[in-house]
């Protein structure tokens, strides 16, 4: 290293302003070391010394919320910390957190390296937390990319099941092309506003600040416009928006459950977060934007909820009902570039989002108590009877389906109401018609699987000479986790009637 | 004491709470008794105070709660009691009151996961009718709304499955309709206030143009609509009501329909007056021609006892919007006149209903016959709430009518007179369900269920919540007063321009 680069490491760079994603990729490290000092058996530390260090994180982001530098960029203009990314970052060490208790009660069930696992969320939950103040495309596509190199091998993590490999192959191609598709986006915006001859040029065409002044410069640029359906391709991917939501169900249903709930979550929401970042950057193109993002909105919705009706495996069912989440958070982030939605549209959608983690969590703890030892088989059949057997469960469930449904008094329907107050007000009519419907379909397949939890059935009679029937047997839930379970629900009721301080906020803005 | 309509929607809720707490049944019961009767006992105490309370701007015991999202979206829980609200929260108190009792002898199943969520459902109906907040009023529906579902599902009769997931869909359509309209009313009056006195002060100044009016008014009366079973939205009514166990249905059909009425007259209806008036003559077509005269005669030809008093209560909400269609203070008071009546008579028919079911094994009323020698008390009590709801005078029932024909007299004399000729045609389907089930011989079927199991005539838990609607139907009936003169203030100040 030269004197210049330990020089210019110290002065352009305020490192205090991420020390969040410092210390979780330190935790990262710690883990594999600790894997190696301790002792064999004292193994099951190992996620416990993860899920203590998030914790520390994430408390420590929620009491230094506004720390220095908030609204400013650092890294030489890499990063915007922003009151928003603060948000972001509490959400995903949040997400983190659960994930890492999911995942210890999911590898119980399989005999898998464990501390790999906690070690690639703690490293993936960095990178998002970097997407989330993302101010510059190499930055954004770096991070981009460690975290789906991370999934890649996270949804393949029990390589004994077919399944999770076919996921993790039907991933990585399909996360590649997204990748590429991205990364051509960004060259075609970079080669444009980086032209010399160009009006407005500048040096640093990878700066998002730089890019806007350009792109206002140069309204009508057609290689700008392509260039930024590209990028909006590359994330619609992430989030699993039509028509590059192929994926979703094969991957949701082989990777392992807490995975699955990792890139319902947390994957999502990153994508909305760039969504919502770009959506300013190219906010003189927001008219293609806006048409963009309509007709993928449209039709993710619709398409979400009509190919969820007829699955059976629940996986898959989440998975595409995820689809359609993402369609009505597009609503949300449509109103945002709106003028008459605003500001009040980025908090709806952030209270979606929290929303939907609260809802989702619940569910995906539930599922993952649930599962048996083959993790992707896992049928709205084996919920028959779950009233009668685990009332306690089944009525975490029948919350947290409730609230992803969209039905007072549950968070969920406070997310939906924000975001339809905030479409109306950016006056979205079709959208919000195409929402209505898609709503009320939805009814059918949250209900159905409440349905099967709660409705008493008739179960036919095993035929003779058949070992007992295949599905998963029940265990009692844990007291800690049946708090968690608990508290969750309780959580997504409790939005439900009192946003308080947390909706003044998002919303009042 | 204004903390009374809090404590009114807290205390089912909180009863139910408790009913999580593994205890021995009766303790829970007690419980649930509790959480039944305090809300009952709140609105009468209400109701004998409201003459005496000061009001402002129409309301009284109006109370605000912060809940975070009064500066950001105009929504607060703001609570009060209007003369139009305050019958129909009596009315809630006091069906939860008798649900809940018959409830409370009923052998179900999980007895302790069934009156949870009736008390769930109780809270729910006290605080659609005491809240200001347009918001909370839609909120608090759909939390009564929920319970149906899953209790349709477990402890429902024939069809419980089919019948759950139809009602509920059915419901959520007319629920996402009206909230949609609600938003629209919300933005395009430009108060950015859910608050409802907020948004009739800022309609009043004229901020709604005609078209708008015609676009949310046309939203709501399909949403609110669908919800009370306007003809052709009314399909999941019978069947669910059919399928439903006594106690919901009582709930629903007596109370929670009345969300969607009780939506247009309060809020839709005075705050968009040009758009009743564009869509008045297909309301009116609807009303009389589907919800009377078609409905009618379909409850005419209904064999299963439930089934018709779900039918004739699909009927009866054609007189309701015939009234609202009429847009007069006489036709409009009426209304609530009648939505009070029939919420007292038709939950006392599904309670008795399900009473006969109990001693005949069948819905069926051509398996029934001459019960009324054997069951004299339950025969009484059914013959007076059939009158009721064919509206003799001396019950409730009559005045609602009454001052719905009158009301439409000037609106269409066409279709008052339509209306009235449906009474006639209530007279038969209820006379001859009376003449069947109670009444001539025997059948062979009913005979070897008797045969098996002699009917036993109501016991004291059957009794006392058919008393208590009986006597709340005796009293209107001939006391109108005791609830017309508030609802006369309220609607001359709501509808007497």
């Amino acid at each position: 290293m030269t004197p210049e680069l330990l020089q210019n490491l110290s002065a352009d760079n305020f490192w205090p302003a991420i020390a969040p994603e410092v210390m979780l990729g330190v935790l990262a490290l710690l883990l594999l070391v600790a894997e190696i000092v301790l002792p064999k058996k004292r193994h099951d530390v190992i996620p416990l010394i993860s899920l203590s260090g998030l914790l520390g994180v994430f408390l420590g982001i929620l009491l230094n919320f506004k720390p220095v530098g908030l609204g400013e960029t650092t890294f030489n203009g890499l990063l915007r910390h922003s009151e928003g990314s603060q948000f972001l970052r509490a959400f995903f060490v949040l997400s983190a957190l659960l994930v890492t208790i999911l995942g210890i009660i999911a590898l119980k069930k399989q005999k898998m390296p464990k501390t790999e696992f906690f070690s690639i969320v703690l490293v993936i939950t960095a990178a998002l937390m970097l997407l989330g103040q993302a101010h510059n495309f190499i930055l954004l596509f770096v991070a981009l990319e460690t975290v789906t190199v991370g999934f890649y091998i996270l949804v393949s993590y029990t390589r004994t099941n077919p399944l999770s490999l076919e996921a993790g192959l039907k991933y990585l191609i399909l996360g590649a092309l997204s990748s590429a598709l991205l990364l051509f986006g960004i060259v075609l915006l970079y080669g444009v506003a980086g032209n010399p001859s160009a009006l407005g040029a500048t040096a640093n065409p990878m700066d998002f600040d730089a890019l806007r002044v350009f792109l206002a410069h140069n309204p009508d640029n057609f290689l700008a416009s392509v260039g930024i359906v590209l990028v909006l391709s590359g994330i619609a991917f992430k989030i699993g928006a039509v028509p590059f939501q192929i994926w979703v169900p094969d991957v949701y249903q082989g990777a392992p459950t807490p995975v699955t709930a990792f890139l319902a979550v947390a994957s999502k929401a990153a994508g909305f977060a760039l969504l919502l970042i770009l959506a300013g950057v190219f906010s003189s193109y927001s008219h293609l934007v806006i048409s963009v993002l309509s007709i993928m909105a449209a039709a993710t919705i619709v398409f979400g909820n009509f190919a969820a009706l007829t699955q059976h495996n629940v996986k898959r069912l989440i998975g595409l009902s995820g689809v359609s989440h993402a369609g009505y958070l597009m609503l949300g982030v449509i109103a945002a570039l709106t003028p008459g939605g605003g500001s009040q549209a980025v908090g709806a959608v952030f209270f979606y989002l929290f929303a939907y983690l609260l809802a989702s969590f619940t569910v995906f703890g539930v599922m993952t108590h649930l599962a048996g030892p083959n993790d992707s088989d896992q049928e709205l059949d084996h919920y028959q009877d779950l009233a009668k057997t685990h009332p306690f469960l089944a009525g975490v469930l029948a919350v947290g389906l409730g609230s992803l449904a969209g039905i007072p008094p549950l968070a969920g329907f406070m997310g939906k109401l924000f975001i339809f107050v905030a479409a109306f007000k950016a006056g979205l009519y079709g959208l919000l018609a195409v929402a209505v419907v898609g709503v009320v379909v939805s009814i059918y397949y949250y209900f159905g699987w409440i349905k099967a939890a709660f409705f008493p059935h008739w179960r036919p009679p095993l035929p003779t000479g058949s070992v007992a029937d295949s599905r998963p047997v029940r265990s009692a839930v844990s007291l800690p986790f049946g708090l968690l379970l608990g508290s969750l629900a309780v959580a997504s009721i409790i939005l439900g009637f009192y946003q308080g301080q947390l909706g003044a906020w998002l919303l009042g803005r | 004491m204004p903390d009374l309509l809090l404590l009114s929607i807290a205390s089912p809720l909180l009863a139910a709470l408790l009913l999580l707490v593994p205890a021995p049944l009766a303790s829970r019961k007690v419980i649930a008794g509790l959480g039944f009767a305090l809300p009952a006992f709140i609105a009468l105490y209400l109701w004998s105070q409201f003459s005496s309370a000061t009001l402002a701007h129409g309301y009284a015991f109006g109370t605000q709660y912060d809940t975070g999202l009064k500066d950001a979206l105009g929504i607060s829980l703001h609570l009060g009691l209007n003369g139009i609200s305050l019958p129909l929260f009596l009315l809630a108190g006091l069906v939860g009151l008798a649900a809940g009792l018959y409830a409370l002898q009923s052998k179900a199943e999980r007895p302790a996961l069934y009156l949870g969520l009736l008390l769930v459902m109780q809270a729910g109906l006290m605080g659609v009718f005491a809240s200001i907040d347009v918001f909370f009023f839609y909120f608090f529906h759909e939390l009564a709304l929920i319970p149906t579902f899953i209790m349709v599902g477990i402890w429902g009769g024939r069809d419980r499955s089919y019948a759950a997931m139809k009602l509920t869909i059915y419901l959520t359509i007319g629920a996402m309709i009206s909230l949609l309209g609600l938003i629209a009313l919300y933005h395009q009056s430009g108060a950015e206030n859910f608050d409802l006195i907020a948004l009739r002060q800022v309609v009043a100044d004229g901020a709604l143009s005609g078209s708008n009016q015609n676009v949310i008014f046309g939203l709501l009366l399909v949403g609110f609509g669908i919800l009370v079973s306007l003809f052709p939205f009314h399909t999941w009514a019978p069947l669910g009501y059919g399928a439903a166990p006594s106690s919901a249905a009582m709930l629903h059909a007596g109370v929670l329909k009345k969300f969607g009425l009780y939506g247009l007259i309060q809020i839709a209806a005075p705050l968009l007056p040009s758009g009743v008036a564009h869509w008045a003559w297909w309301l009116g077509l609807l009303a009389v021609g589907g919800n009377i005269l078609y409905i009618g005669f379909v409850t005419i030809a209904q064999r299963d006892l439930k089934q018709m008093i779900g039918y004739s209560s699909v009927m009866h909400m054609g007189y309701a919007f015939l009234g609202i269609a009429a847009y007069n203070v006489v036709g409009i008071g009426g209304v609530v006149l009648m939505m009070v009546a029939h919420g007292f008579s038709v939950a006392l028919l599904f309670l008795l209903s399900t009473s006969i079911y109990h001693r005949t094994q069948t819905f069926d009323m051509d398996d029934m016959g001459g019960l009324a020698q054997k069951t004299p008390v339950l025969a009484a009590f059914f013959v007076t709430a059939t009158l009721a709801s064919i509206g003799l005078p001396g019950l409730a029932n009559f005045w609602g009518e009454l001052a719905i024909f009158v009301g439409a007299w000037s609106y269409s004399t066409v279709y008052t007179t339509l209306a009235v000729s449906g009474v006639i045609i209530s007279a038969i389907y209820g006379l001859r369900s009376v003449s069947k089930v109670f009444f001539g011989d025997v059948t062979p079927a009913l005979a070897k269920v008797i045969g098996e199991k002699p009917p036993a005539d109501l016991s004291w838990g059957e009794k006392v919540p058919a008393l208590l609607l009986l006597s709340a139907l005796l009293v209107l009936g001939f006391w109108p007063k005791a609830i017309s003169g508030p609802v006369n203030t309220a609607v001359s100040a709501l509808y007497g321009k």
